[in-house]
């Protein structure tokens, strides 16, 4: 009975990550290491930063720790690990964000999470920007599903608010 | 149609039969409609029931030939519209074995915890003078709930705790999704003041056994507020038989209109417990300084009344009543066996509390092994079934039972069982759809 209008929700790719969950980490998240508020960070130091979201409808949540190094759009993500529970779409899109942003600029993930959002929020009238988003861009059918928009968005909001404060 | 029957004959009453639920179905224009080109196949009644003509033909007659404010207003039309909220009033209690004054109309089954749990605190801050004086919670003082209590029966309870310095403690649930009812015997002891507890569960259907936890209750002195938000409307239910000192339950749930609920308390206790919401409609006399409080329930109906969503109610109960409760409840239990059995035998389901042979509403809640509740749904959606996902406002019974989130299906009395069948034989689809094998 499987209609085309869930095939293109769930896509292949996304039926893939939902299972593989690339970059997961199976138990807690190590500590992040305590770094007294007043201290100055070196020049080219990484820098740890987290963020733990949970999606009130349905209780799923995503922690999402990145690593980066430098300052501003030019900082470079070069540590992305995450933890959660939750549907296949919040969880795909939470692999598919590892495996999207590790190793690039801030300024570029910048570019991703808006064209990302923009086209998640546009209700099926934005073709996904493929040159972009790379496999994000299979999550375009979940704009049509405006009910399950915060599960393609979970792991995103969780980056953008652990990576935005330390990129400054 | 039959009259219902006396509660003593209840598990003998007649299920109501296909034929009968397919008249039903005529009487509710909504399960006419087509949802992603399928017929809508609604197993969603325990979040909200579909309205029966009759009830929104009330709330319209009410608006076109009768609406006016209600105990204000010498007119004739303010007469009338006063006599037929009244006598919605009167109905709804004659359902539930209540006195006409002890039905206090809330906004919602939330709102009438509230009343009662902010009653308490006023009390507990001296309002309400010594007619009050039994309802004052302090340091030392428990109030228990259950571990499978929707969040409307808990967070309020918790707040009350906070604000008064009473603890709040619980009786736990075990690995079948019921209660435990030794360990009840030890929360529940001589500090306890309180025990809210729910009739029957929103998530695995169970009715709990309220005569033994009244009994625990009667032991102590403590008060009993009972949620019957899932029972009043599956199955009769008699408030005084059940010997409970407060009991509420939403309109929406009961084939009723959304912003209609009701606190029902015994009288005695009504006269002394101090308001909530307080202003006009629910005093006698005022200066600028103080106030004269009238006589439950008008004490605890401040401001302009949900009039219409009063008399629709009533219409709503006028047509359970008619249909039967007994047939209903017996039907219900009939397709929450065929849920039960049909779920049982989808490899990789795990349905939440206890299986069959325990008396429960026609509701079940389940795990899908490697498929999260919310793809579920969608999947299930798309063929143009509703179903509940998520943790239903259950949040401690589902780490409980550990599931983060569960699907719900739950039926009412215009459930068919091709209904029941067609859930079923789409949800044997789900798990080879995201390719999980089990």
């Amino acid at each position: 009975m499987t209609s085309t209008a869930l095939q293109q929700l769930y896509q292949q790719i996304i039926l893939d990550h939902a299972k593989s969950r690339h970059g997961a980490s199976a138990g807690e998240l190590p500590p992040l290491p305590i770094v007294p508020a007043s201290a100055v960070p070196a020049f080219n130091e990484l820098r740890l930063a987290e963020s733990h979201q949970v999606n009130t409808t349905c209780g799923d949540d995503v922690t999402v720790r990145v690593g980066v190094r430098g300052a501003g759009d030019d900082a470079v993500i070069e540590e992305f690990a995450w933890r959660g529970d939750g549907c296949s779409i919040s969880m795909a899109s939470a692999s598919v964000l590892h495996d999207t942003v590790r190793g690039v600029s801030v300024g570029q993930a910048r570019a991703m999470l808006d064209t990302y959002r923009e086209m998640l929020r546009s209700r099926g009238t934005i073709e996904p920007d493929e040159e972009i988003l790379g496999d994000a861009a299979a999550f375009s059918g979940v704009s049509r599903y405006p009910a399950r928009v915060k599960c393609a968005m979970l792991a995103w909001v969780a980056f953008e608010a652990a990576v935005m404060p330390v990129a400054g | 149609m039959t009259l219902s029957a006396p509660s003593s004959t209840r598990a003998t009453a007649r299920p109501l039969t296909d034929e009968e639920v397919a008249r039903i179905r005529n009487d509710f224009p909504i399960l006419e409609t087509r949802v992603n080109g399928h017929p809508l196949n609604y197993l969603d009644s325990g979040a909200t029931s579909q309205n029966p003509v009759s009830v929104m033909e009330a709330e319209q007659e009410f608006y076109e030939q009768r609406n006016a404010a209600v105990h204000r207003g010498a007119h004739t039309l303010a007469f009338g519209a006063t006599e037929t909220f009244e006598a919605a009033r009167a109905t709804v209690a004659a359902f539930i074995g209540a006195r006409t004054d002890e039905v206090v109309w809330t906004s919602n089954a939330t709102e009438a915890i509230n009343l009662v749990a902010y009653s308490l605190s006023n009390a507990s801050l001296g309002l309400g003078g010594e007619a009050a004086k039994r309802f004052r919670l302090g340091a030392g003082d428990e109030i228990v709930v259950t571990e499978m209590e929707h969040h409307a029966n808990l967070i309020p309870w918790q707040q009350l705790a906070l604000r008064t310095g009473a603890t709040l403690r619980f009786i736990p649930v075990q690995d079948d999704g019921t209660l435990d009812l030794a360990a009840a015997g030890t929360v529940i002891g001589a500090r306890t003041r309180l025990l809210a507890f729910t009739h029957a569960s929103n998530v695995v259907g169970t009715i709990n056994p309220v005569a033994e936890l009244v009994a625990l209750a009667r032991t102590v002195g403590a008060l009993v507020l009972l949620d019957a938000c899932q029972s009043v409307p599956h199955l009769p239910v008699d408030v005084a038989a059940l010997d409970v000192d407060f009991a509420v339950f939403s309109g929406h749930k009961m084939l009723g209109p959304t912003g209609i609920g009701v606190l029902y308390g015994k009288t005695e206790l009504l006269a002394g417990l101090p308001p909530f919401l307080t202003g006009g409609s629910m005093i006698t006399t005022v200066d600028m300084h103080t106030a004269e409080f009238l006589a439950p329930p008008q004490r605890f109906e401040a401001g302009t009344q949900r009039i219409s969503q009063a008399i629709a109610l009533a219409a709503a109960v006028d047509y359970l009543t008619e249909t039967g409760m007994e047939r209903i409840m017996a039907r219900e239990a009939e397709l929450g066996n065929r849920l039960l059995v049909g779920l049982g035998d989808i490899p990789g389901v795990r349905v939440l509390g206890p299986g069959l042979g325990v008396e429960r509403i026609g509701l079940a809640s389940f795990d899908l092994v490697g498929v999260h509740a919310h793809d579920v749904g969608q999947y299930l959606d798309e063929a143009g079934i509703a179903v509940r996902v998520g943790h239903h406002c259950a949040q401690p019974l589902h780490r409980r039972l550990g599931v983060t989130a569960s699907t719900r299906a739950s039926t009412y009395l215009y459930t068919t069982t091709d209904e029941v069948d067609q859930f079923l034989a789409t949800l044997r689809e789900v798990a080879p759809f995201f390719g999980v094998r089990s």
